[in-house]
């Protein structure tokens, strides 16, 4: 390394002499990190997204590369969020990347002290049959005056408000065409 | 705000930087008030005395913006000569049923119109919690009433209104609210000096508001101020509750509620609503003003989004085979039917009550008591595990070998798994795009319900019971894609929108719904999101190449307008109120509607129209009646009807608290829901001896670092290490009154359970003067629970049940309690403290709650009541408490 170039390494030199004269950009830059890129740079796409904490709506883009998330951030061009997002915002690909999700179906048997493994064709074969058997036993076609019900209270469903409204739309579809009334949300809460 | 709204609160900064003036009232004091200018504390629960005293103060000085006033709202309105106010009856309104603990509204009505509500004091209203169902629908008003214009008739709103308030002084709201007068002075002179033709004033509540057994009210309080400041409907005005879920909006919208269907069509009650024909008449009220008058049309086109092909007008499209209610089926009716053995199965779909709601004992007990029950989330949640890992485990209440509950546990996608639509606070929908495929068996809710459907209707399609024939008719052919035949967002979007049921084209506008079939619509009010058939709601027109309405992001229902009732930011004849704030006006020249938001007003009704004498729905509002789904096209200052607990805001002490109340001898809601429950124990309350039992007042909120139950922020690393650990916020005061350490350990103690915390003394909380006594509050965030990286306690755990009578949404934003030093007792010791305090504060099993605290009714039934209760109404009630 001649003199110059050591010289010229010093961010010092480089703050006095070059186009950063506060030493918070080029000047302070090392070597190693002009070396790095940036995940959002190397990444395979990027999705259009929303935060999934509260109400506010701040806008997301999501990077992934070979089918893994690898970076979320604010999105720029949101008129209601401006690029910002707040501490749980921010936190979100820790969220969705978390080591502690569950990826497989678990079940618990009546009186059984620890959870089994299930398919997941299973499970939901099973689920149906217990909505039928449910529905069967607490079926009410009518009042005492003969006015119709078609209902039961035997089944109850109480769901978040991270769902989408397509979702909602479905379930709320199919428990009242299957005459289950008792279903509910966060939002009574 | 600023602690629970992050990114939201920048706007609130943006205006104070351009010389807004920001108040915040807040029991405790949190990020909001330190950038706040002004900072209130309150005792929790009072909120309407504060903001009563508001309207006293506008009424008092005349502050009122007048033109708006009379143009736009009923201030003018006579209301019938047999209304008796609380004023009156101490705390009661006319009409009052001790029996059933509701109102008949009868009296309430405008002059000459008491025949016109269908609400008869029978309770029937609340257990179905219609009263959120009249918010939006408004009840049946005339279009037509007497009116003095000059605003000095005895028996006008507005001379009605004064009288209400004229005790909520700023001396009283100091007594009632802890607020010192010339601190509240201040509030008051910003507030209506900030209003007018030339500035306008925004109220913005967090949804703690609504958790209040006087929830509603609190709400109405806030929009009788806006009303009368002429803040609706204007730029910079408005009330914007924050809501507090991602799609907490769009699960109201698209209900997965017992009450609604989608668009708030209301869910048929047995005997209201026998056929279709009396279904719809009861939500658009024939001859009615108002955009409901095409509720037939909206109600024939979600059926025939449910049923399809099978759905004719010959057999009213399906309406017989939609579930009835026959009184209340909410949450919290449905959690004491599972400790009672009532109920199979439970689904929980990304939602944690063991946590997340009033009385988690309660919660877990339920779901110990249960055939089976299946969680959908991310993480194994508190309710995922309550049969092994939960506070009853350590009692002995719940004994794994002795719990027969199944239980299903599928893991659910995240939010860029999948795609689809939030609908954010302001009912701007947003599209997701996808960016991952779920990890092993996680699945969509989609997924889930469009599969499970699918089993269903394999499973019965040789059933020939009439009964299947709504599952084996449903319209569910959705097209599906990948390798786990994921159905598509974007058909269930369109659907959603609605489409001419020939062509399949979707529909631009709600105008086009059709009462004949030849239309289908999910949900009426989200007509548009596929106008032309693109996804309105994936816009994403940057900031930067777009006005500040930003009209081109995403899409806001109805319509896309982005500020509701805009009409009103003109002058009746359509001119703007001032240069400075014009938002929506009349362009004579062009003959429409223009401005810079889609004008909440046909477009081309000059502000001159005025209806012919027998016209009805939209035809029937005049070219100044900006209010266009109320029955009457204004702003409504007095409720004649729709809000079950009075046509007025009143203040009532919370369902637990340590004080009378100072204003009247009835001390709480008289109309509040309440349960009587063994495992449903409530503080007792003065006049009740023992209420010094509980001698210290709770509030619960979040943390800018957890969200609500903590599933999707005590599993993720860098939120649980910013907020670690259950803590209580304390007075130095009170810690010094107790004995409690900073650091140390306390344990809070109500009638249901004893919960412990890590001690914070901070002046944050400041003991507050009311009414010649000191009151001591605490604070704890409700995020905590047994399973994730951290955990503690469950603050939900102190609450007792009461609900709102609207809206059936419980209080738990306040409560009594005791704080005592050290860690809590643990196993069945834990369950003899709580044992022991029930014991002092004399609260058996069966214990009765007083309802009326006055005696103002004398033993007599219904104070001013003008009918009797029809013996079958008095019938259908006790059937609707089974
Ligand atoms: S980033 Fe924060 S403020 Fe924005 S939506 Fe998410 S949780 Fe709300």
């Amino acid at each position: 390394m001649g003199l110059k170039t050591f010289i010229q390494g010093w961010p010092v030199y480089r703050q006095l002499t070059g186009t950063d004269p506060l030493g918070r950009g080029a000047a302070a830059q090392s070597a190693r990190s002009a070396e790095l890129t940036a995940r959002t740079e190397t990444a395979d796409g990027v999705a259009r997204s929303v935060c999934p904490y509260c109400a506010v709506g701040c806008g997301q883009r999501v990077f992934h590369k070979d089918g893994r998330v690898t970076q979320i951030e604010g999105d720029p061009d949101s008129p209601i969020s401006r690029g910002r997002l707040c501490p749980k915002g921010s936190a979100s690909k820790s969220l969705v990347t978390s080591p502690l999700r569950q990826t497989k179906v678990r079940y618990r048997r009546p009186y059984a002290t620890e959870w089994e493994d299930l398919d997941l064709d299973v499970a939901l074969d099973m689920i149906a049959d217990r909505i039928l058997a449910a529905r069967d036993e607490t079926w009410e076609d009518v009042d005492d005056e003969g006015r119709p019900l078609n209902r039961t209270l035997g089944i109850s469903s109480l769901g978040g408000a991270t769902l989408d409204n397509e979702e909602n739309y479905l379930i709320k579809k199919l428990f009242t065409a299957m005459g289950a009334l008792q279903i509910e949300n966060q939002a009574r809460i | 705000m600023a602690e629970a709204h992050p990114v939201g609160f920048q706007w609130v900064m943006e205006a104070k930087k351009r010389g807004a003036k920001v108040f915040h009232v807040d029991p405790r004091f949190t990020r909001t008030s330190a950038l706040a200018d002004t900072y209130l504390p309150i005792r929790a629960g009072t909120d309407i005395a504060l903001l009563g005293g508001v309207v006293r103060y506008i009424l008092d000085n005349e502050l009122d913006f007048r033109e708006y006033v009379l143009a736009y709202t009923n201030a003018a309105t006579i209301v019938s000569e047999k209304f008796a106010d609380t004023e009156d009856l101490d705390g009661l309104f006319s009409g009052y049923n001790p029996e059933t603990g509701s109102y008949d509204h009868a009296s309430w009505q405008y002059e000459g119109q008491e025949g016109n509500t269908t609400v008869r004091g029978t309770g029937k209203e609340r257990d179905s919690a219609s009263g959120l169902e009249h918010e939006s629908h408004g009840e049946p008003v005339p279009a037509q009433t007497r009116r003095d214009e000059t605003l000095r008739h005895p028996r006008c709103v507005y001379q009605i209104l004064k009288r209400h308030f004229a005790r909520y002084t700023p001396e009283m709201v100091a007594r009632v609210c802890g607020i010192p007068e010339e601190k509240f002075l201040e509030l008051a002179r910003a507030w209506t000096e900030n209003s007018g033709r030339e500035r306008t004033g925004a109220l913005v509540y967090s949804v703690g508001w609504t958790q209040h057994s006087v929830g509603v009210q609190y709400i109405r309080t806030g929009s009788i101020i806006q009303t009368l400041l002429g803040n609706m409907g204007r730029p910079g005005g408005g009330i914007l509750a924050l809501r507090g879920h991602a799609s907490i909006q769009g699960s109201t919208d698209i209900p997965t509620l017992f009450n609604l269907l989608p668009g708030y069509l209301p869910m048929p009650h047995h005997a209201d609503h026998p056929t279709f024909d009396k279904w719809v008449d009861s939500i658009r009220h024939p001859g009615q003003k108002g955009f409901w008058g095409n509720s037939r049309a909206f109600a024939a086109s979600l059926l025939k989004a449910y049923w399809g092909d099978a759905a004719t007008p010959e057999n009213d499209f399906g309406y017989g085979w939609l579930p009835r209610m026959t009184g209340d089926h909410g949450t919290y009716q449905q959690v004491l039917n599972m400790i009672d053995g009532k109920v199979k199965g439970y689904f929980l779909l990304g939602q944690n009550p063991a946590v997340g709601s009033a009385h988690g004992r309660a919660q877990r007990l339920g779901m110990a008591n249960l055939d089976w029950l299946v969680v959908r989330d991310l993480f194994l949640i508190e309710s995922a595990t309550f049969w092994k890992n939960s506070p009853e485990i350590a009692t002995g209440e719940i004994v794994p070998e002795e719990c027969r509950t199944e239980v299903f546990f599928l893991p659910a996608a995240s939010h860029v798994e999948k795609e689809g639509t939030f609908t954010q606070t302001q009912r701007m929908l947003q599209w997701r795009e996808k960016a991952v495929n779920p990890p092993g068996d996680a699945r969509s809710e989609l997924w889930f319900f469009y599969h499970l459907g699918r089993v269903l209707r394999e499973k019965l399609a040789a059933s020939t019971k009439p009964r299947d024939r709504a599952l084996l008719d449903l319209a569910w052919d959705y097209p599906t894609h990948g390798a786990h035949a994921e159905p598509s967002a974007e058909a269930v979007l369109r659907e959603i929108n609605g489409f001419d049921v020939a062509t399949g084209r979707p529909l631009n506008a709600f105008a086009e719904a059709k009462d004949d079939g030849s239309t289908a619509i999910g949900c009426w009010i989200y007509t548009g999101v596929y106008a032309d058939g693109v996804n309105q709601a994936a816009r994403r027109k940057s900031r930067h190449e777009q006005d500040w309405v930003a009209a081109e992001w995403g899409w806001a229902w109805p319509a896309n307008r982005r500020t509701l009732y805009n009409r009103a930011s003109a002058d009746p004849e359509g001119r703007p109120w001032s240069e400075r704030k014009k938002y929506v006006w009349w362009d004579p020249d062009a003959g429409e509607w223009t401005g810079y938001d889609v004008p909440d007003f046909e477009k081309t009704k000059p502000p001159s129209y005025r209806p012919p004498e027998d016209a009805s729905g939209p035809a029937a509002l005049a070219g100044d009646d900006p209010f266009v789904m109320q029955g009457d096209g204004k702003a409504w200052l007095y409720a004649p009807s729709g809000v079950l607990d009075g046509p007025m805001p009143t203040h009532y002490e919370p369902a637990e608290s340590p004080m009378r109340n100072p204003l009247y001898g009835q001390q709480a809601n008289p109309t509040r829901k309440i349960y009587e429950h063994p495992i449903n124990r409530i503080n007792p309350s003065p006049p009740e001896p023992h209420s010094e039992v509980f001698p210290y007042v709770f509030t619960v909120s979040r943390l800018t670092e957890h969200h609500t139950a903590g599933g999707m922020s005590r599993t993720v690393p860098r939120l649980a290490e910013l907020q670690p650990e259950m803590f209580v916020e304390v007075s130095p005061e009170l810690a010094a009154e107790v004995g409690l350490a900073h650091l140390g350990w306390a344990h809070l103690i109500s009638g249901r359970a004893v919960i412990e915390a890590r001690v914070l003394v901070t002046d944050r909380l400041t003991p507050l003067r009311v009414d010649g006594r000191i009151i001591h509050q605490v604070w704890l965030p409700y995020h905590f629970g047994s399973e994730g990286l951290v955990t503690g306690d469950s603050a939900n755990d102190l609450f007792g049940i009461t609900l709102d009578p609207n809206v059936l949404i419980q209080e738990s934003k306040v409560g009594t309690c005791d704080i005592r030093s050290g860690r809590r007792p643990t196993g069945p010791a834990l369950l003899d403290l709580v044992g022991d305090y029930q014991r002092r504060a004399g609260m058996p099993p069966d214990r009765k709650v007083p309802i009326v605290t006055t005696d103002v009714l004398g033993g007599e039934n219904a104070a001013g009541s003008t009918d009797e209760q029809t013996p079958e109404a008095a019938a259908r009630d006790g059937e609707d408490h089974a």
